[in-house]
């Protein structure tokens, strides 16, 4: 009992990642009713760039912060850029558009980091005072970060006027452009938020999985799961579908099918959350007019 | 057609079936492997490009099919001892299989939630054939090693022996041949027509009698029957199969080809194979990781400003020269899928 616990909690932890990924997913379909290919990439090279700053000497929390905020500002960049262009353009093109830059971020980050695998430091390190008996120091800290996150972002788009233009944007984009919203800019802030969560999940989960240019795929597959488990349009749902993507991906490798096939066990539950419920546990159906 | 071009044609075409058939001669055994490997990608590419650029259903997970058929062909020739050649219409079998089952879910599945399945399909696979369960099938991490086919009779031409990798180039050119006869007698009919109105508006599609998840599954399974031959014959160029050869980059790099070469062409599929199997080994002399931003640079940057790839250009250019006099309004091969203007019904989301 104590061991399975223990699995439960273990998988609360990384479900809190995985949450944040599809936290981050959701965010940009919202805003543009795309799903981002590139999203464990940016933030498999947010991870890098904040390593690079606490080589060079900075201290954990000031490097935590400066890079969320170069998140902020790479991803509002990549959406002006790169994706404004084709902002109208079909599905196709977007799909290709994010393959171009999950690989031109894969490369890179190889390129300039190299491809040795680095270790990253967390700031929760093994007995501090957070430490309890059911988890380890950095995952509890991990879900704090994670609970932080969850907050701030629900507050900015509660409570603030950006926030509430941002709603505005995604629900009715023709309308908030009527009363002076500026959407096209609304969904560079969609973006620069998702990178911002996107290196956090990243910073998070690189003590555990260790820094190397493939490190998110299979967390990205993760996030993938959770955020179509709990609706991909549904910011709360994808927070409760990444915990129970979590507890599950643990219990199953755990006691029933090992570690190797969790891959597999992504690509199941995302097919059959498609195929038997493609809206998700708590999203919207879409009905559209023909 | 008038006759005089019609003997132009032939003539052209005789010259380049002479070509091809002296091309191996003229170059060491390294460059026919690698010439053999434009032609197995091609395959690949058409595969894919049969379904994304003519049917409109992405795949980013056609690297998974590559595997399968890679993995029967290997199989059978280790374990089972059969001749190579008829390996492959069983890849193609098991692949269209493989294919038509993965069309099922896709047909609930539109535009991105289909590109996310098959994604993930891609980051699986590797795991699955490293899995211990079926490690005695598979070969585990260590995969399968697998011999050349002999060549059955000596030839000497030009004073180059006729090698195994010289023998497999004229298999594998007239598997090639033989698949985008296939491809051009299936796609320039009735059937490419009732594939790109699905791709261009389902629901119209639909209203005009076509029968949509007939036309959309079985295309799931041609798509997937011309990769598995193309891992088939992938399987026997290489000589060896192994887990990681099968990552999800494969799955990307076929779709770069599709890119490079055209959305829904079918001699683009070559300038797509010639792009993937000839920039990585230029680009490598930069970086290791060159290949790669190469890659993500060429599909960002033709989606802007050439959607129609390699072949809507080239089309385009001899459309100018060949009317020299009247104003360029060349039909550029079809409308791709990738410059059409927003259409009015959601691509994605289940409809």
């Amino acid at each position: 009992m104590e061991a399975f616990l223990h699995q439960v909690f273990a998988g609360i932890a990384s479900g809190g990642i995985y949450a944040s990924v599809a936290l981050a997913l959701v965010m940009i379909y919202q805003s543009t009713h795309h799903i981002n290919f590139a999203q464990g990439e940016m933030a498999m090279f947010s991870t890098f760039i904040a390593w690079w700053l606490m080589n060079s000497g900075m201290p954990y929390w000031a490097a935590f912060f400066l890079t969320i905020a170069v998140s902020f500002a790479g991803g509002l960049l990549i959406q002006r850029l790169i994706l404004k262009p084709v902002e109208k353009a079909p599905v196709l093109t977007n799909v290709i558009v994010f393959i171009g830059l999950l690989v031109i971020f894969n490369s890179v980050a190889g390129w300039v980091f190299d491809h040795t695998i680095k270790p990253f430091p967390t700031p929760f390190p093994k007995g501090s005072f957070i430490e309890t008996k059911w988890f380890s120091a950095h995952e509890i800290g991990t879900i704090v970060v994670m609970l932080c996150v969850l907050a701030a972002l629900f507050g900015f788009l509660r409570y603030t006027p950006v926030g509430l233009a941002m709603r505005a944007a995604a629900q009715n984009p023709e309308s908030a452009r009527l009363v002076g919203i500026r959407v096209s800019w609304m969904l560079g802030i969609g973006w620069g938020l998702a990178a911002a969560i996107g290196a956090v999940a990243g910073m998070m989960v690189a003590p555990i999985v260790f820094l190397e240019p493939n490190m998110m795929s299979g967390i990205l597959l993760y996030g993938f799961a959770a955020a179509l488990l709990g609706g991909i349009d549904n910011p709360w749902g994808a927070v409760v579908g990444g915990f129970i993507v979590g507890v599950l991906e643990n219990i199953l490798g755990a006691y029933v099918i090992g570690t190797e096939l969790k891959l597999t066990v992504a690509l199941v539950l995302i097919v059959v959350t498609l195929t038997l419920r493609p809206n998700g546990l708590f999203g919207k159906a879409v009905v559209t007019r023909v | 057609m008038n006759a005089s071009k019609r003997t132009w044609y032939v003539v052209g075409g005789i010259v380049l079936l002479a070509g091809l058939l002296v091309l191996p001669f003229l170059f060491k055994n390294f460059r026919v492997f690698q010439f053999n490997m434009v032609m197995i990608y091609a395959i690949a590419v058409l595969g894919l490009n049969i379904l994304t650029g003519y049917n409109g259903q992405i795949s980013l997970g056609h690297g998974a099919f590559y595997a399968i058929g890679a993995y029967v062909a290997a199989m059978l020739m280790a374990y089972g001892h059969w001749p190579f050649w008829l390996t492959l219409p069983v890849a193609a079998a098991v692949c269209f299989a493989f294919g038509y089952l993965m069309g099922f879910p896709a047909l609930r599945l539109g535009g991105h939630y289909l590109a996310l399945a098959t994604f993930a399909l891609a980051l699986a696979v590797p795991q699955l054939l490293k899995y211990k369960a079926i490690e005695g099938w598979t070969g585990g991490v260590m995969g399968i090693v697998l011999n050349k086919p002999e060549p059955p009779f000596e030839l000497t031409v030009l004073g180059q022996p006729l090698s195994q990798d010289r023998w497999l180039y004229f298999v594998i050119l007239a598997v090639l041949l033989l698949m985008f006869l296939i491809a051009w007698r299936l796609l320039r009919g009735r059937v490419g027509r009732a594939l790109i109105a699905i791709r261009d508006h389902p629901i119209a599609a639909a209203a005009m009698g076509i029968n949509l998840p007939v036309f959309k599954s079985i295309t799931f399974g041609v798509s997937a029957a011309y990769t598995g031959v193309a891992g088939a014959l992938g399987a026997v160029a290489v000589a060896f199969v192994s887990p990681d050869s099968f990552t999800v980059f494969l799955s990307i790099t076929f779709l770069v080809g599709v890119v490079v070469g055209g959305l829904a062409t079918i001699h683009g599929a070559i300038f797509g194979a010639i792009f993937i199997q000839f920039v990585p080994h230029w680009a490598e002399d930069i970086s290791k990781s060159a290949p790669w931003a190469i890659y993500g640079v060429f599909l960002i940057v033709l989606m802007y400003v050439m959607p129609t790839g390699v072949a809507g250009l080239l089309d385009r250019v001899f459309g100018a020269l060949r009317r020299p006099a009247a104003p360029v309004n060349t039909p550029a091969a079809r409308p791709a899928p990738a410059v059409a203007p927003p259409s009015t019904h959601p691509a994605g989301g289940p409809s």
